[in-house]
């Protein structure tokens, strides 16, 4: 790994990271294209950016925790929830072609890249008081 | 309520796991609309909730063996940082520009994935 491509991978985990503390999402959709152009598969790129979320949530709710924002039960059930759907989700992955796997990601950016236009768009979903 | 957030809390973890991100894509919004949360309170619920999606798709993935740790560091401490910068701008600006913004880095990433 030349230390051009560390430098980039350091700056695009940055970007993820403040990705995250804006919007409240983990950081994966930065962090799984960032990894497959380190050299991961698809599916390696995956896994390992669930590992490299954990870091990234534990620094942004510790931080929202001091604003008071964390509704700490409904994190709770929607978490221990999704520990169902997270299953299905990696048995699905695991058979998945390579290719499609990476195209439906690529789709799921598109997705979010909309959304992300939309929520500017409303009225003040993030209102900023001073 | 809680009906609603398990429900909300699968499709969030099948998302997670599936594309390997967090699942917040899911959850903010849905946090939102469905419950209820203003900005703020549904994207730092969204952080927490994705801590425990997020060591669960690990682990899961981790016995597939996909999962490579030196890389993950790479990124993810890096993102702890922008994490925390993130959330404290958060609290002091509007994001509407930082919003177009990356959805417009979303857009040329999709492409080359397509492409690639």
């Amino acid at each position: 790994m030349s230390a051009t491509t560390v430098v980039l991978a350091v700056l695009l985990g940055l970007a993820a990271g403040l990705l995250a503390g804006f919007f409240g999402v983990g950081g994966g959709i930065l962090f799984v294209p960032t990894l497959v152009a380190l050299g991961l598969s698809q599916i390696e790129a995956e896994a390992t950016s669930l590992l490299a979320i954990l870091p990234t949530v534990a620094a942004g709710t510790w931080q929202q925790r001091h604003y008071g924002n964390v509704r700490w039960r409904t994190a709770l059930v929607l978490g221990v929830a999704s520990i169902a759907g997270a299953a299905a989700g990696v048995q699905i992955a695991t058979e998945l072609p390579e290719d499609v796997l990476r195209r439906l990601f690529a789709l799921l950016l598109l997705g979010v890249a909309a959304q992300l236009a939309w929520r500017s768009r409303r009225a003040a979903p993030y209102p900023s008081k001073p | 309520m809680t009906p609603k957030l398990i429900a909300i809390g699968l499709v969030a973890g099948f998302f997670s796991a599936l594309f390997g991100v967090g699942g917040g894509i899911v959850l903010v919004p849905l946090l939102l609309l469905v419950v209820g949360l203003d900005g703020r309170s549904a994207s730092a619920t969204s952080l927490a909730a994705i801590g425990i999606t997020a060591l669960a798709g690990t682990v899961l993935y981790g016995f597939e063996g996909h999962v490579d740790v030196g890389h993950a560091a790479l990124v993810g401490l890096p993102a702890a940082a922008g994490a925390v910068t993130g959330t404290v701008i958060q609290q002091r600006v509007s994001v509407r520009t930082l919003a177009l913004g990356f959805s417009a880095l979303l857009v040329v990433i999709a492409g080359w994935l397509m492409l690639s």
